[in-house]
C-alpha cells in the first residue's frame, strides 16, 4: 500500500517536472515553470522518506547542510559569474549521482548478493537479475564521473582558473577511447561475474578511469566552446540520474533524470548549429589549438579616444550595441543601459544586437542585460539585425570577439568559417572596447579590428563605457 | 528473475526521452540559461537515490557515502532552483516601463 502511494506521488512530480521543463520555455511563463519544477522536486523527496527506515539524523543533517550551501551560494553568485556556477551545480549532481552507485555497490559488497537483491526487492517490490543491477551501478559511476570531473574543468576555464586554450596532446583520442572501452569492457565483466574477489578493485578502477576520462574529455574544448560543453554535461547529469534509478528501480528518478537527459541533448545541438558546428567537431575538433594557418590580418589597429567616439555617436542616427563576455568581465551592462539612455535622450535609434552563443553560456548576455533593465524590445537576435546592419551608423562591440568576426564568412582557413555572426562590419563606423591589444578567449586574430572603418578603444570596458556616457552628460 | 518491471522501466525512459527532445525543440535562445540552469537542478533528482542509501540497517560505510550524496545533490537542487528563480526574476521586472 505504501508503495502504491509513493508511486503515485512519484508520477505528479513527474508530471509536475514535464511543465516546468514546458513553462520554462516561455518567457511569460518561464519563472512559475521553474517554481512547479521545484514543488515537484519536494514532493518526490517527501515521498522517497515515507519509505521509512532511513538514518534520519543523516538525512536531516545532508539536506539541511546542502540546502545551506546552496542558498547561500546562490544569492551570493554575481550574475557575471552565472555560467561557471551551473557549471559546479552541475558537478555536483554528477559526483552525487557516483556516489549513490558507490553507496549502492558497497551495500552490495557488504552483505552479499543474495541479501542485496533481497532487500531490493522488499523496497521496490521486484526481484531484480543481480547483474542487471551491478551494470547498472557500474554505469552510473561512470557517467556520474565524467559528468563530475568534466564539470570541474569547464568550472576552472570558466572561471579563468585555468587557460581558456584548448589542450591537445599527442594519442589523445586514442587513450580517451581505449580509457572507455576498458571502463565498459569492465562494467560488463562486473555484470558477469558481480561477487567475484577482484570486483571491489574493478569498482574502484571504474571510478578512477570516469574521472579521468571526464578530465581528457574536456581539456581538449576551447574557452569559446564551453556552452555546448555545459550544456552537454547537464544531459549528461541527467542521465546518471536516469542510470541511478535504473539501480534501485525508481520511476521518478528515471523520467526525470531522462527528461533532463534528452532536452540537454536538444539543447546541446541548438547551440551547435547556432555556431555552425558539428557536435563531433566541438569535443573532438581541438578547436583553435592548431593557429597560424588563416589569413594574416593586413594593416593595423586604429585606436580611437572616447572624445572622438563621443563626436560620432552624438551625430549618429541609428546605433547597435553588440555585448560579448568582454561586458560581463568587466560588469558593464549597467553603465551601457546608461549609455543606451544618453543616446536615446539625444534621439538616436538604440538596438542589442544578441549572438545566440554570445557569452559563456547561451542567452548569458540576455540575462546581464535584463538585470541591467534593459527594455525587451531593444533585444534583438541576430537575423533581423544583420538585416538593417548596412544602414546604421555605428556598431559598437563591447568585449566581443568571435561573434563580430568577418574570417567566419570569408575565410575558408578560419577554424570559425561558416560561423553566423552579426555583421558588425557593414555599419559606417565600429567602435570596438577591448581591454588590451591581445587575442579573446578563442585565440583567434579578429579580422574586424583590421577593418578600414573600425576604431579601438582600448581600456576597461566599464570605464569606456561610463566615459563616454559622462561625454553625453557634458 | 521478472523482466517485465525492467521492460517497463525502460519504456517509460524511451517515452522520456521523446517527451524531453519535444518539450525543448523550440525555445527562444534568451531563454536558454534560465533553461539549461532550470534542468539542472531537476537533475539533482539524484537526491532521491542518495536518500534511499542511507538506510538504517546499512553498513556505516554505505550511509555516508550516501550522506555525502544527499549534501551534494541538495546543493544541486535548491542552489539550481534559487539561481534559476533569481535570473528570472530579472526577466520578469521589465513588463511595462
Amino acid at each position: 500500500m505504501k508503495e502504491v502511494l509513493i508511486n503515485l506521488l512519484y508520477i505528479v512530480s513527474a508530471i509536475l517536472f514535464i511543465f516546468g521543463i514546458k513553462w520554462l520555455g516561455n518567457a511569460d511563463t518561464a519563472r512559475r515553470g521553474n517554481r512547479i519544477s521545484s514543488v515537484g522536486m519536494l514532493l518526490a523527496v517527501i515521498a522517497t522518506l515515507l519509505y521509512g527506515g532511513l538514518d534520519w539524523k543523516l538525512v536531516a543533517g545532508g539536506v539541511l547542510l546542502g540546502s545551506v550551501i546552496g542558498l547561500v551560494v546562490a544569492a551570493r553568485v554575481k550574475m557575471t559569474g552565472m555560467p561557471e556556477l551551473v557549471a559546479l551545480f552541475n558537478g555536483f549532481g554528477g559526483l552525487a549521482s557516483l556516489l549513490v552507485g558507490a553507496a549502492e555497490y558497497h551495500k552490495f559488497h557488504h552483505a552479499g548478493a543474495q541479501s542485496y537483491v533481497s532487500s531490493l526487492a522488499a523496497q521496490t517490490g521486484v526481484t531484480v537479475p543481480l547483474a542487471f543491477a551491478v551494470i547498472a551501478i557500474s554505469l552510473t559511476i561512470l557517467v556520474g564521473g565524467i559528468t563530475f570531473t568534466g564539470s570541474l574543468v569547464a568550472w576552472a576555464k570558466l572561471s579563468e582558473k585555468m587557460s581558456g586554450r584548448p589542450m591537445v596532446f599527442a594519442g589523445q583520442k586514442t587513450l580517451n577511447i581505449a580509457l572507455l572501452t576498458a571502463s565498459i569492457a569492465g562494467a560488463t565483466a562486473l555484470g558477469a561475474q558481480p561477487a567475484a574477489s577482484w570486483s571491489a578493485g574493478l569498482v574502484i578502477g571504474l571510478v578512477a578511469a570516469s574521472l579521468l576520462i571526464g578530465i581528457l574529455m574536456t581539456l581538449p574544448i576551447g574557452g569559446g566552446d564551453m556552452p555546448v560543453v555545459i550544456s552537454l554535461l547537464n544531459a549528461f547529469s541527467g542521465v546518471a540520474a536516469a542510470l541511478a534509478g535504473f539501480i534501485i528501480l525508481n520511476n521518478v528518478l528515471v523520467v526525470a533524470g531522462c527528461l533532463v537527459g534528452a532536452s540537454g541533448m536538444i539543447l546541446t545541438f541548438i547551440m551547435c548549429k547556432a555556431m555552425n558546428r558539428s557536435i563531433g567537431n566541438v569535443l573532438f575538433g581541438g578547436f583553435g589549438a592548431i593557429a597560424g594557418k588563416q589569413k594574416a590580418s593586413t594593416g593595423e589597429m586604429r585606436p580611437a579616444s572616447v572624445e572622438d567616439a563621443y563626436y560620432v555617436l552624438e551625430a549618429a542616427r541609428s546605433v547597435v550595441i553588440i555585448p560579448g563576455y568582454g561586458m560581463a568581465v568587466a560588469q558593464a551592462q549597467h553603465a551601457v543601459k546608461e549609455l543606451a539612455l544618453m543616446l536615446e535622450n539625444n534621439g538616436t535609434e538604440v538596438r542589442f544586437a544578441i549572438h545566440p552563443v554570445a557569452g559563456r553560456m547561451p542567452g548569458h548576455m540576455n540575462v546581464l542585460l535584463a538585470e541591467a533593465d534593459v527594455p525587451y524590445e531593444q533585444l534583438q537576435e541576430m537575423e533581423p539585425v544583420n538585416a538593417i546592419m548596412p544602414t546604421v551608423d555605428v556598431a559598437i562591440v563591447i568585449g566581443a570577439n568571435d561573434v563580430v568576426n568577418p574570417a567566419a564568412l570569408d575565410d575558408p582557413a578560419s577554424p570559425i568559417f561558416g560561423m553566423p555572426i552579426i555583421h558588425a562590419h557593414e555599419a559606417h563606423t565600429i567602435y570596438c572596447l577591448k581591454r588590451g591589444k591581445g587575442t579573446g578567449f578563442s585565440g583567434l586574430e579578429n579580422a574586424l579590428f583590421y577593418h578600414p572603418n573600425t576604431r579601438m578603444l582600448y581600456g576597461d570596458a566599464k570605464a569606456t563605457v561610463s566615459a563616454l556616457a559622462a561625454e553625453f552628460g557634458k | 528473475m521478472e523482466l517485465a518491471p525492467l521492460l517497463l522501466l525502460l519504456f517509460a525512459f524511451t517515452l522520456a526521452v521523446f517527451l524531453g527532445f519535444e518539450l525543448i525543440a523550440k525555445v527562444p535562445s534568451q531563454l536558454h540559461t534560465p533553461l539549461m540552469s532550470g534542468s539542472n537542478a531537476i537533475s539533482g533528482i539524484t537526491v532521491v537515490g542518495a536518500l534511499l542509501a542511507l538506510a538504517a540497517n546499512e553498513p556505516p560505510l554505505a550511509r555516508w557515502i550516501g550522506f555525502a550524496a544527499v549534501v551534494l545533490a541538495t546543493i544541486n537542487v535548491v542552489g539550481g532552483y534559487a539561481i534559476t528563480d533569481r535570473m528570472l526574476a530579472m526577466f520578469k521586472k521589465k513588463e511595462k516601463p
